[in-house]
């Protein structure tokens, strides 16, 4: 049974920086085990992992500060393993075991 | 404060500044006998004549080369002595420890001497980057910003000082800078940055560095120096965690794919303006703050040091973004980030963002980032004045003009804990805006019920029922939305209580009640 729940889930790391972690309950780092497949049967992906962290996740009722208009707000950088998602083809990439993603808002304080 | 302490103050601030000022007069003194001395040293092998020498031994071939080279030149000595090395001896000694670096080495000396360095922005970023840079020998650095110096401002702005507060910074970074390295030119710009005076400010200098603290000047400084073909050093820093990135480097024209990423390409649109929190609101740690400038000092260096005229530069590093967390297990980490986004708004061959654009105004900075207005959430009769307030806490209705006992209300700061802690009104409950916040109503309270924290203080108002209920915060804003909250949670039992907020907070309290009242 054990095995099979395992074979059936992604394990991976969600952080937050800059901020965004008061969002959720102060915790910067998350341990997350994602469904392989979203309900559709399509492999989970960072659009998928942005709507579970405001369905499961988010301790804040203020999602415009984390999401608006379907993704993340402008202002909020997303890095796939240590490198911008742009490079790693955005909302669409689909997550593989271990991943790390990072959310980082921009600061503007100096 | 009374005229005593006023005058007190005044006296400290001008001992302090005349301090300065003999301090300087000392150094300028003395760097004057020593370029004296020096001179004279220079003059003195003149005055010694070759053809005096006893040649029955015969000459030495490199003392008769000198006395050849010397007789042809004729009369050498009214000319200023032409110097051997490319560095004055000063310098040698000065910058001796960075000299000797391969990174840095006569070349990058060189370099570092005829680059212009402008820093925007004198705050927590702009003092250590210019203090660093001003050390190292950059031959000009600009300096760009209109506020004055505050109390507040030192335990992070370095080169400020207790004497100068109410000083410009610009004119007080100066004095700190000049006593630091007299050789380098610097060049005060004592107002804020705007669109119409960016570019004709930017022009003379060769990078720029962005110490600045809003979106707002952020995309101005990066559009600027995209149109001008600057690189630029940009730095950000809040509570404990900083941010750096070097932007448009290296700094081709708009539409070379080749180019770095400018800021607007990494941030093509600006931040809700509610999601920004400034160092007064946020607070910031000294260090962090200025871990980010020192770091940004670095990155100018070597941008410098290889050659920011150069066409021959090596590979410029990938682009990336330095992350800094004071508290976390990993206090730095380096993410890559993309190049130059191909439909850039300033940096890519579809720029909408053009010099006419800047100088004609017709690119509007704040309100492209937008502005929050002050909270006007509530109706008049929700709301209650500082001084009817203290009214009401010294015994009387203000409006009825009947006795009330002391616990004629509930009292609530919406303050962050920390905040409360460091001084509150008597007989306040504390209940942290950010729990408010957290807490949910209507359908959504069934996905998150409250922690039992939460459902106790919940109790707590509950049990007073029969009681107003006056919420207060540090500057208005809060409390107004908190009293929108604790009445959407029914606690106004359908509106037969009061719930209403202290307008102005804290801020107005101590205004108009109350000066003792801490100022943080």
């Amino acid at each position: 049974m054990a095995d099979q729940k395992d074979a059936e889930t992604i394990p991976i790391t969600v952080e937050f920086s800059g901020g965004l972690e008061m969002l959720f309950a102060n915790e910067r780092k998350l341990s997350l085990s994602l469904p392989t497949k979203d309900k559709e049967g399509n492999h989970v992906n960072v659009a998928y992992l942005i709507d579970y962290l405001c369905e499961k996740e988010m301790k804040d009722p203020r999602r415009d500060l984390f999401v608006l208009d379907g993704s993340v707000r402008p202002g909020i950088l997303v890095l796939i393993n240590e490198a911008d998602w742009e490079l790693e083809g955005e909302d669409k990439y689909e997550l593989q075991k271990g991943d790390n993603i990072l959310f980082v808002s921009t600061l503007h304080g100096g | 404060m009374s005229v005593i302490d006023s005058l007190r103050q005044q006296i400290a601030a001008c001992e302090a500044q005349l301090a300065t000022l003999r301090q300087q007069l000392a150094e300028a003194e003395h760097l004057q006998l020593q370029s004296r001395r020096q001179a004279q040293e220079e003059v003195q092998p003149a005055t010694f004549d070759p053809l005096t020498h006893d040649m029955s031994y015969g000459i030495h071939d490199d003392f008769r080369s000198e006395v050849f080279a010397a007789l042809s030149h004729g009369d050498g000595s009214e000319q200023p002595p032409r110097s051997r090395w490319p560095l004055d001896k000063m310098e040698y000694k000065r910058y001796g420890r960075q000299l000797i670096m391969p990174e840095v080495g006569l070349q990058g000396q060189l370099r570092l001497k005829k680059t212009s360095v402008l820093i925007v922005g004198v705050g927590g970023l702009g003092c250590p980057s210019a203090a660093y840079l001003v050390g190292a020998g950059v031959g000009t650095v600009g300096l760009v910003d209109g506020d004055t110096v505050e109390e507040s401002n030192l335990h992070r702005q370095i080169l400020h000082s207790t004497a100068r507060v109410g000083m410009t910074k610009v004119e007080s970074a100066m004095v700190a800078l000049n006593s630091l390295n007299p050789n380098v030119k610097l060049v005060p710009h004592a107002a804020r940055l705007t669109p119409d005076t960016a570019l004709s400010i930017f022009k003379d200098y060769d990078i720029v560095l962005d110490c600045t603290d809003s979106p707002a000047s952020r995309y101005l400084i990066s559009d600027t120096c995209v149109l001008l073909g600057k690189p630029l050093v940009s730095a950000s820093a809040l509570r404990t965690d900083g941010q750096l990135m070097v932007l448009n480097n290296p700094p081709l024209p708009p539409g070379d794919a080749a180019g770095g990423p400018c800021y607007r390409c990494v941030f093509p649109k600006p931040p809700p303006p509610e999601s920004v929190v400034s160092c007064g609101d946020g607070g910031i740690l000294g260090p962090v703050v200025g871990t980010m400038g020192v770091l940004q000092a670095l990155e100018a260096i070597k941008v410098i040091t290889r050659g920011v005229h150069s066409s021959v530069r090596g590979p410029a590093e990938a682009p990336s973004l330095l992350i800094f967390s004071a508290y976390a297990t990993q206090m730095f980490r380096t993410i890559r980030l993309r190049t130059r986004k191909p439909k850039c708004a300033a940096c890519s061959a579809q720029a909408t963002v053009t010099p006419e654009a800047l100088n004609s105004g017709s690119l509007d900075y704040v309100q492209f980032c937008g502005t929050i207005n002050p909270v006007d959430a509530l109706s008049p009769n929700e709301r209650i004045s500082v001084e009817n307030y203290a009214k009401l806490r010294t015994g009387r209705n203000p409006i009825t003009g009947t006795e009330v006992s002391a616990d004629s209300h509930v009292l609530v700061d919406v303050r962050e804990k920390v905040q409360f802690d460091l001084c509150s009104l008597e007989g306040s409950v504390n209940i942290p805006f950010s729990a408010v916040s957290r807490l949910r109503v209507g359908d959504d309270a069934v996905k998150i019920p409250a922690t039992e924290e939460e459902e106790r203080w919940i109790a707590e108002l509950k049990a007073r029922g029969d009681k107003p209920l006056f919420v207060v915060c540090r500057l208005g804003n809060d409390s107004q939305m908190t009293v929108k909250k604790l009445k959407a949670m029914g606690l106004d039992n359908g509106g037969q209580r009061w719930i209403g907020d202290i307008k102005g907070g804290l801020r107005a309290w101590r205004e108009k009640v109350d000066h003792e009242f801490p100022d943080y």
